[in-house]
């Protein structure tokens, strides 16, 4: 019993310097955001590279959605004789939460965990000491360009995401219910309100940060060796995710106050 | 080999570092000489590479203090420290290139970051093949880390140790993972690189052969302080079993 107890306070104490050593990191950001030098030439390279590496994933995944989630919904709407609906709850659902969410989860897979995994490697073959000894600040250079680059990158890779889980969503409706695309973007438009497209892309932001942020720590504090760059990786995508989780259902609750939905 | 002179350019004094209870150096001390090449040999895990970490700023001692061209290393402002940090080269024991950037931009980068020292350069090229050419390598620009040997790696590191024309150089074993020709080879270039720059070094190693052709002086470093220093010559012959492990 007293081993089992042991084993939980050492958990929580873990878990606990874990949280406090990424809010000093987060805190550490916002100290050295906006101190010069400004890398921008990195922030632009890592931008294209973050969004050109997770665009293709992006989409199908999106085009998938939309056509599955189309094709699951259509037996109950036509139940009850609501699949003139359809689009509306698409929309609304895609838009709100699931191309988000989503986006979001796939990104921290591919870009967290790449993010963690090059960081690991650049700390353990002392490419980050070598920088740092090039008169560099690694930490302007490697994180904040990489964090800023998933904050800003992530929310247009939702837009695309989203827009496309739709795109995918008509095609069914097209196909099934004969549907035109003007009818179907209509329907699309009319229902959806600030209040579902502000939330949402306000808390994508929330996202992106979240995914550089856990990315860079965790690659940034790498243990030695080739297995530490592997955990670092792993860890990325495991905190990332949860990391996401919280924020999901932070902003929903605030969104709730605000708009009253 | 150029003849030091009695002026030192590095002192460390009662240098202290320890990580949890492991205690690393345990009162080091250090004088490293203009135009000096001196070898730092001691067991692996005996705190050598701790010690120039802390010359260097990379590492943070518990105590003593570290003088480098007359500056408190650990009393600098960043600003102060990074200017400082162009005098100082660093060779590192796994060469640490970029490797998401080609060899010209491996050594671009710390050009482009000091414009204090050389102001803004439009045209790096001459001054990334002056330090190529030097270590033997001038056709290797457009390569990518991945497409180099180990041997070549280490040579374009320190190309770009180079490229700032540093006045001391810290090499961190240079030669460990090297076959013994490519080792040589690598010897001989900074022996030429110490007479081309005019150079002091210090080298970390345990490579007595290395030693043996580069060394003006040497000191052993055996729990955690200087145990004994000297020529390479004095300390082959001396009788202590401690200095005699390490020439066997």
């Amino acid at each position: 019993m007293k081993k089992y107890f042991d084993n939980l306070t050492e958990a929580l104490q873990n878990f606990l310097i874990e949280v406090g050593e990424l809010s000093y990191f987060a805190g550490r950001f916002f100290k050295e955001f906006w101190k010069p030098p400004y890398e921008f030439k990195e922030l632009l390279r890592q931008c294209f590279y973050i969004g050109n590496r997770s665009l293709l994933l992006v989409s199908v995944t999106g085009f998938i959605i939309g056509l599955v989630f189309t094709l699951q919904s259509r037996p109950t709407l036509q139940e009850f004789g609501a699949v003139s609906w359809m689009a509306s709850m698409v929309s609304v659902s895609i838009i709100r939460e699931i191309g988000p969410i989503i986006t979001a989860l796939i990104c921290a897979g591919r870009i967290g965990s790449g993010i963690g995994a090059e960081l690991g490697s650049m700390k353990v073959t002392e490419q980050i000491d070598a920088m740092e000894v090039s008169g560099t600040n690694p930490f302007k250079y490697l994180v904040i360009t990489r964090i800023l680059a998933t904050t800003l990158m992530l929310p247009l890779l939702v837009i695309v995401g989203d827009f496309i889980a739709i795109y995918g969503s008509f095609l069914v409706e097209n196909i099934k219910g004969n549907v035109s695309f003007t009818l179907y973007f209509n329907q699309v438009f009319n229902i959806l309100e600030y209040s579902d497209i502000v939330p949402a892309t306000i808390k994508t932001f929330f996202f992106g940060f979240a995914i550089g942020l856990v990315g860079c720590y965790k690659g940034y504090n790498c243990k030695k060796g080739t297995a530490g760059v592997g955990k670092a990786a792993n860890a990325a995508v495991v905190y990332t995710s949860m990391l996401l989780f919280i924020i999901d259902f932070v902003a929903v609750f605030v969104t709730n106050i605000f708009y009253d939905l | 080999m150029t003849t030091p002179t009695k002026k030192a350019i590095i002192t460390i004094k009662d240098l202290h570092k320890q990580f949890g209870s492991n205690v690393v150096l345990n009162g080091f001390d250090l004088e490293l000489f203009e135009g000096e090449n001196l070898v730092v040999m001691g067991k692996s895990g005996s705190g050598k590479s701790v010690m120039i970490k802390c010359v260097i700023g990379l590492e943070q001692p518990n105590s003593g203090s570290i003088l480098v061209m007359n500056q408190k290393i650990n009393k600098l402002e960043q600003e102060a420290l990074d200017e400082l940090r162009t005098e100082i080269g660093f060779l590192f024991q796994g060469s640490a290139l970029y490797d998401s950037m080609s060899v010209r931009e491996n050594l671009e980068f710390p050009l482009r970051r000091h414009t204090k020292k050389f102001g803004v350069i439009e045209d790096t090229t001459p001054l990334v093949m002056e330090a190529l050419e030097s270590v033997g390598l001038a056709h290797a620009i457009d390569l990518m880390p991945n497409e180099l040997s180990g041997g070549m790696k280490r040579r374009i590191a320190l190309a770009r140790t180079l490229i700032l024309k540093p006045k001391i150089i810290l090499y961190d074993e240079p030669t460990t993972g090297l076959d013994p020709i490519t080792s040589k080879e690598i010897v001989l270039l900074m022996n030429s690189i110490q007479k081309q720059y005019n150079t002091s070094s210090i080298i970390i190693t345990h490579d007595v052969d290395c030693a043996k052709v580069i060394a003006n002086r040497m000191i052993l470093l055996i729990d955690g302080v200087n145990y004994i220093e000297g020529t390479f010559d004095e300390l082959a012959s001396s009788t202590d079993p401690k200095v005699q492990a390490f020439f066997k």
